[in-house]
């Protein structure tokens, strides 16, 4: 837990005062990660620097864990905490072993104690600890360094990590692929993180919320969905950018948008006369076939040609089929790539779950942007 | 040919010249580091004093060596020291002031930002920070310093000679005193070749204290 009590940080001296932070009043839940998003010289890394004391406050006040920052020894309140920079910062002068080391050893951990963690943190992070633990720094790739500035972070398991755009560094396809590990270890570790980026993807992938910063000042601090269907002003508008709902699409996933249609849904075994008998009550352009509960594909009138035969000797295959998890922006992507206006959405045994089709994304997104509007208007 | 049959008939005391030449620069580097390092690296941290402390050295470069021992002998002969080595180690252990000091500086500045940022965000405390990082990763331009002073004082030793330091410089003095010039070729070859093996000597101990993890590129690089 990370609360953030009227924090102000002024620089400068005399006449030349440069106010960095003002008076910004949060708190980071215990298991959050909270994203610090903004403009350069918003105030993100200034704040994030206020936290583990590398800058020190001019008013206001941070309490860790309900404990104020100001009544711990600076170097220890350091220590207890992880802390990752875009520059990374490994030491040339020591192996990968002596960097994730470092914290460990300030607490004076014994060193069997330190090679066991050293490995278990380099096999989570997917480098081979025989192969790496020796290298220098120097020997390795961009990201294979940003994941050891990572494990570094991690090392002594402190409860909080404080991260300045980690995954700043590497290249675009390489830091698509960091996050997605960094997602799937938090979601097992459940660390306190403050994560600074200006990177309004990043920021929506990570954060369990997101705080956004404007000259010094928070102006919303919310989950992403929230600030996506309802940004507090302009700037903030502007910021996530017009595609916003487009970049909602990506926050949900197709099992929150389908929905049951079972009259457009017919069993395999069903005669190609009875079918088209459906097709003329109901107006449909097409019906989705299963058999033992599978979706095998779909049928339109032209495809049942043969009256007599069975449906599913007759159906067209989906060129794709939609898992639950899949996100809508994935969906939506499927439909105008095949031109299809709806999808069988099937679970993870492949049975049916649910159809999903154009107007339920719309119906969806809408009903986000209402609720959220509704419950944060005036 | 007549100077290789000076030295060889005097290699005893050719031999002893240069140990005692050694001896003169190698305590004389060793009082300078042990006073240079530290300064380097306290005013490492305070541009404004760093500013100061090197005008300072400077202007003890800039004082031709014959000239201080000159102005010393008064002052130490009240403590009885006014000629022999003691004045031939001060001057020595005041000309070596700048490079160390600078470089000792320069190679603590020098430091990417973003190491001295990890190594403290992550509870490293002054002088762990110090001992861990800066220093070895400043050691090859420290270093560099000394061995720009040894060179430069194996040079200035030479000259002692005059105020009765000994050394090889000694060859030098009574060569010219007596207008002999093979004596005054050996001193000053030897001088030279002293020099030379020296700085080679300097310039392997400045590779082996490199870290490893910095040899292999030779940059700080990160």
């Amino acid at each position: 837990m990370i609360q953030y009590r009227g924090v102000t940080k002024i620089f400068g001296h005399g006449p030349e005062l440069i106010p960095a932070v003002k008076d910004i009043t949060f708190d980071i839940k215990p298991g959050e990660l909270a994203v610090f998003l903004g403009p350069s010289g918003c105030g993100k890394t200034t704040l994030l620097r206020l936290t583990n004391r590398l800058l020190s406050l001019t008013s206001g006040e941070i309490e860790i864990n309900s404990q104020d920052i100001m009544a711990w020894n600076p170097v220890k309140l350091r220590q207890s905490m992880g802390y990752s920079i875009q520059e990374i910062g490994l030491f040339p002068n020591k192996t990968i072993y002596g960097n994730i080391a470092v914290v460990p050893r300030l607490m004076g951990w014994d060193e069997s104690r330190i090679k066991e963690r050293v490995d278990e943190l380099l096999s989570i992070l997917g480098l081979e600890p025989d192969i790496f633990k020796d290298r220098y720094p120097v020997e390795l790739s961009g990201g294979q360094q940003q994941r050891i500035g990572v494990a570094r972070s991690l090392a002594a398991d402190p409860d909080i990590l404080l991260m300045d755009e980690p995954f700043g560094a590497i290249d675009p396809i390489n830091r698509e692929r960091i996050q997605d590990e960094f997602l799937s270890i938090q979601s097992k570790l459940k660390k306190t993180i403050a994560f600074v980026t200006h990177d309004i993807h990043e920021a929506i992938k990570l954060g369990d919320r997101i705080a956004i910063f404007q000259d010094g000042r928070l102006i919303q601090y919310d989950t992403p969905e929230t600030i996506l269907a309802c940004p507090a002003n302009q700037f903030i508008s502007y910021f996530v950018g017009t595609d916003r709902a487009i970049k909602t699409l990506g926050l949900y996933r197709a099992q929150e948008a389908m929905s049951e249609k079972p009259d457009i849904i017919i069993q395999g075994a069903m005669r190609g006369l009875e079918a088209l008998n459906r097709f003329d009550h109901k107006d449909l352009a097409d019906m989705i076939v299963i058999h033992d509960s599978k979706p095998i594909g779909y049928v339109d009138i032209q495809a049942l040609g043969n009256k007599g035969s069975e449906v599913k000797d007759s159906v067209l295959a989906f060129p794709v089929l939609i898992n639950l998890n899949d996100t809508l922006r994935d969906v939506v992507s499927h439909m105008l790539m095949h031109d299809f206006k709806q999808f069988p959405v099937i679970d993870d045994n492949g049975d049916l779950a649910g159809v999903i089709s154009h107007d339920d994304i719309r119906k969806c997104i809408l009903k986000i942007f209402n609720d959220r509007e509704n419950r944060t208007g005036p | 040919m007549n100077i290789i049959a000076f030295i060889m008939d005097n290699a005893e005391r050719c031999w002893s010249l240069t140990l005692d030449h050694i001896s003169i620069v190698a305590f004389s580097i060793f009082l300078a580091g042990l006073i240079g390092i530290p300064t380097g690296i306290i005013i490492s941290h305070n541009k404004k004093t760093a500013q100061k402390v090197i005008n300072i050295a400077n202007i003890f470069m800039t004082i031709p060596s014959i000239a201080l021992f000159g102005l010393m002998l008064p002052l130490l002969a009240i403590a009885g020291y006014g000629l022999g080595k003691v004045p031939a180690i001060i001057a020595l252990v005041l000309y070596s002031q700048l490079p160390i000091i600078r470089n000792t500086y320069v190679g603590i500045r020098n430091i990417p930002p973003e190491l001295v940022e990890a190594a403290t965000g992550l509870g490293m405390d002054r002088w762990t920070r110090l001992k861990e990082i800066e220093i070895p990763l400043a050691m090859p331009v420290i270093i560099a310093g000394l061995r720009n002073a040894a060179v430069m004082n194996i040079g200035i030793a030479a000259i002692a000679a005059y105020i009765g330091a000994g050394g090889l410089g000694v060859f030098i003095q009574q060569g010219i005193a007596r207008a002999y010039e093979d004596m005054i070729l050996a001193g000053a070859i030897l001088v030279a070749l002293l020099a030379i093996l020296i700085d080679c000597g300097m310039a392997l101990l400045e590779k082996i204290l490199t870290p490893k993890g910095i040899r292999i590129t030779g940059n700080l690089g990160v």
